[in-house]
C-alpha cells in the first residue's frame, strides 16, 4: 500500500516537534544562555505555531521558483537596456539611497535572525528564524544584482558597503539595526520581526515599489515584490512572536509594551528617509507619503493594535505625535538633504513647478504654509546662480542619529530639541520619543558613534568637508554629490536621449 | 471593524486567484495599483484552493500563493484547503 501523503499540518508537526531532543546530560540553560536575561518568561515552547506551516522542502521549492522568475526579469531588463525606460534620471537617486541605506540592513537582518534563531529553545521559532535569515540573505543578494546594472550607467552606486559604514546619514539605518542586534533575542524579535516587519517594511516595499513600477523600473519593482513575498511570511512570524510572548506569561506584557514603544518610535524615525523618497524622488507619483502612512500605519497598524488589546497591549507611545508628523517629515527631510546636497552621495534638486503643485494638493494644511515658500526662495537663489549649500555640520540626535531637522508638531517653525544629563555629560535628542529611549538605556546609547562628533574629533580625516567626502567616505566629489543640474548623470542621460 | 488585506503581484496567475477571492468573499474590495492588486475586507478573507483550481483549470497548492504574494494583514491560518485572514474584535 502506498504511503498516505502527509497534509501540511502533519508535515509541519514532524519537522518542528519530532526533530527536537531533550537535554539529558547537559544543562539546558547553558545551551540557550540568552533566553532568560531579558526577563521574558516562556513556560511552553510547544505552543509556538507557524500559521503558514512551511516546511523546508516547500520553502526551497517556492523560493527557487521566486528566484527563477526574478532573475529572468533582471536578464530581460539588462538585455533591453531597461535603464533607458525609467521616467527620469532623478529617480535613480532613490536607488542610491536604497542600495547604501537599505540593502546593508538586509544583510544585518540575515545575521540577526541567524543569531536569534540559535538562541531560542523552541524548535518552531528556530525553524522560522532560520528561514527568515536565509530570506534576508537572498534579499541583499538580489538587490545588489539588480542595482549592479544601474551602476554601469549612473554614479554613486560604486561603493555602497563602505559608504554604509561611514557616511553621516547612513549611520541612521546602520545604528538602528546595530541597536536591535545588540539587544537580547526577544527584543530583537519585537524590534525587527514585529515592529519593523509588520508595519514599517510595508511602507517601503509596497507603495514605494509600486512607484518604482510606475517610473519604469522593472528590476527594482520585481526584487521589491519578490522580497516582500517573503516579508508576508516575516510579518506573520512577527505577529506570532508577539502573541506567543503575551500568552506565555502576564509578566511579559509590560516588557513587550516597552519594546513596542521603543521600536515603533525608532522605526518611525528611520522611515523619514522613505517619506522623502516617496514624495520627492519618484517623478511619477503613485500616492503621497501621508496617504501611504494612513493605509499602512494607521489603518493596518490600528487594526493590529485593536487585535492585541485583549492582551493588555496599547498603541505605541507618542502615536499622537506620529500622526501629526505625516504632514511634515518628508518636506523637512528633503529640505535638509537639499541644503546638505554637497555632502550627500546622491543628487538633490528643487521640485518642478508641477511637483510643487502636487505637493500643495496632497498636503493642503501644511505645504503652502510652511514648505512651499522655502522652495520658491530656493528657486530665486538658484536663478541668480546662488544655489544654496549650508556650510555647517548638523547637530545629531544621540538616539536616532538624524540631524535635528524635526519641528515641534504644535509649532512647525520651531525645531524640536530635548536633552538629558547622564554622568555629567549632556546628550541631545530630536524628540521626547528619542529622549525616553536614551533615558531607559543610557549605558547603551552613550556609545553612539555619531558621525558629526567623529568628524569634529578628527576621526574621519579632513579637515575640510571635501577631504572627508573624498578620502574617508570614498565619494567621487563633484560627480556623486551636488545638484542633479549639471551632474554627469544628467549629461549622460541627455546624450542617450538625444536632447541638448 | 478592521480591515484584513492581501496584495498580489499583477500577473496572469494572480488574475485567477483574485477572481476566486472575489467569488468567495462577496464583501471584498479589489484595488488595482501599478504592478499590484490589493484586496481588502472587513475582519475576514479566505483564499480557497477549490475555487482557485476551478478558475485556473489545474491543481493548485495553497502554498503556491507565496510566489505571487506581496503582503498581507491579519492573523493567518493556512491548511491544505485554504488560507484565511482574520482580526479578532
Amino acid at each position: 500500500m502506498a504511503a498516505k501523503k502527509l497534509n501540511i499540518k502533519d508535515k509541519y508537526r514532524l519537522l518542528t516537534r519530532d526533530l527536537d531532543w531533550e537535554f539529558s546530560y547537559q544543562d539546558r540553560n547553558k545551551a540557550f544562555p540568552f533566553e532568560e536575561f531579558e526577563g521574558i518568561k516562556i513556560t511552553d515552547w510547544s505552543k509556538w505555531e507557524d500559521p503558514f506551516r512551511l516546511t523546508m522542502d516547500a520553502y526551497w521549492k517556492y523560493q527557487a521558483e521566486k528566484e527563477r522568475k526574478l532573475y529572468a526579469i533582471f536578464d530581460a531588463f539588462a538585455q533591453n537596456n531597461g535603464q533607458l525606460n525609467i521616467s527620469d534620471p532623478r529617480y535613480v537617486n532613490a536607488l542610491k539611497i536604497f542600495l547604501t541605506g537599505v540593502s546593508p540592513l538586509e544583510y544585518q537582518a540575515f545575521q540577526g535572525f541567524a543569531h536569534t534563531g540559535r538562541q531560542f529553545g523552541g524548535v518552531g521559532a528556530r525553524v522560522a528564524c532560520q528561514m527568515q535569515s536565509i530570506d534576508e540573505l537572498r534579499h541583499v543578494q538580489t538587490q545588489v544584482h539588480a542595482m549592479s546594472h544601474y551602476n554601469k550607467f549612473f554614479d554613486g552606486l560604486q561603493d555602497w558597503s563602505h559608504m554604509h559604514d561611514r557616511v553621516w546619514y547612513l549611520s541612521v539605518p546602520k545604528s538602528f539595526f546595530n541597536d536591535a542586534r545588540a539587544a537580547g533575542p526577544f527584543e530583537f524579535m519585537v524590534a525587527i520581526g514585529f515592529s519593523f516587519e509588520y508595519v514599517l517594511t510595508n511602507l517601503l516595499f509596497v507603495p514605494f515599489m509600486s512607484g518604482a513600477a510606475y517610473n519604469g523600473d522593472m528590476a527594482t519593482v520585481t526584487f521589491g515584490f519578490s522580497a516582500q513575498s517573503d516579508e508576508a511570511r516575516h510579518m506573520t512570524l512577527g505577529l506570532e512572536v508577539i502573541k506567543f510572548l503575551l500568552e506565555q506569561h502576564e509578566d511579559n506584557v509590560p516588557i513587550v509594551q516597552r519594546w513596542i514603544d521603543k521600536w515603533f518610535w525608532r522605526g518611525t524615525r528611520l522611515l523619514t528617509i522613505v517619506s522623502m523618497m516617496m514624495d520627492y524622488m519618484l517623478p511619477n507619483k503613485v500616492m503621497s507619503w501621508k496617504e501611504a502612512w494612513e493605509v499602512y500605519f494607521e489603518e493596518a497598524g490600528g487594526a493590529l493594535f485593536k487585535d492585541l488589546a485583549r492582551y493588555g497591549i496599547r498603541m505605541p507611545k507618542y502615536a499622537d505625535i506620529i500622526e501629526k508628523e505625516k504632514e511634515h517629515v518628508s518636506h523637512q527631510a528633503w529640505w535638509t538633504f537639499y541644503t546638505h546636497g554637497h555632502a550627500a552621495g546622491f543628487h538633490t534638486w528643487i521640485p518642478t513647478d508641477e511637483e510643487l503643485d502636487w505637493l500643495s494638493e496632497k498636503y493642503p494644511d501644511t505645504f503652502d504654509k510652511y514648505y512651499r515658500p522655502r522652495w520658491e526662495l530656493a528657486k530665486e537663489m538658484e536663478a541668480k546662480g546662488e544655489r544654496f549649500y549650508t556650510k555647517a555640520l548638523p547637530q545629531l540626535c544621540t538616539t536616532c542619529q538624524i540631524p535635528m531637522l524635526f519641528t515641534e508638531m504644535d509649532d512647525p517653525t520651531q525645531i524640536s530639541y530635548r536633552d538629558s544629563i547622564y554622568k555629567g555629560d549632556r546628550y541631545h535628542f530630536c524628540s521626547d520619543g528619542c529622549k525616553d529611549i536614551f533615558d531607559d538605556e543610557p549605558e547603551k546609547f552613550v556609545q553612539s558613534w555619531l558621525p558629526v562628533h567623529q568628524i569634529f574629533q578628527g576621526n574621519c580625516g579632513g579637515p575640510d568637508v571635501e577631504d572627508i567626502l573624498r578620502d574617508y567616505y570614498q565619494m567621487n566629489v563633484g560627480v556623486d554629490n551636488m545638484d542633479i543640474k549639471g551632474s554627469p548623470d544628467e549629461e549622460r542621460w541627455k546624450k542617450w536621449k538625444g536632447v541638448a | 471593524m478592521s480591515k484584513v488585506y492581501i496584495a498580489l503581484q499583477d500577473n496572469d496567475e494572480s488574475r485567477y486567484i483574485v477572481e476566486a477571492i472575489e467569488e468567495d468573499n462577496s464583501e471584498a474590495t479589489v484595488i488595482h495599483m501599478p504592478a499590484m492588486i490589493r484586496i481588502e475586507a472587513e475582519n475576514f478573507l479566505a483564499v480557497k484552493r477549490e475555487t482557485v483550481e476551478e478558475k485556473m483549470g489545474r491543481d493548485w497548492d495553497v502554498q503556491e500563493l507565496h510566489v505571487n504574494l506581496i503582503t498581507l494583514g491579519g492573523n493567518v491560518d493556512e491548511d491544505d484547503d485554504q488560507l484565511t485572514l482574520t482580526w479578532n474584535e
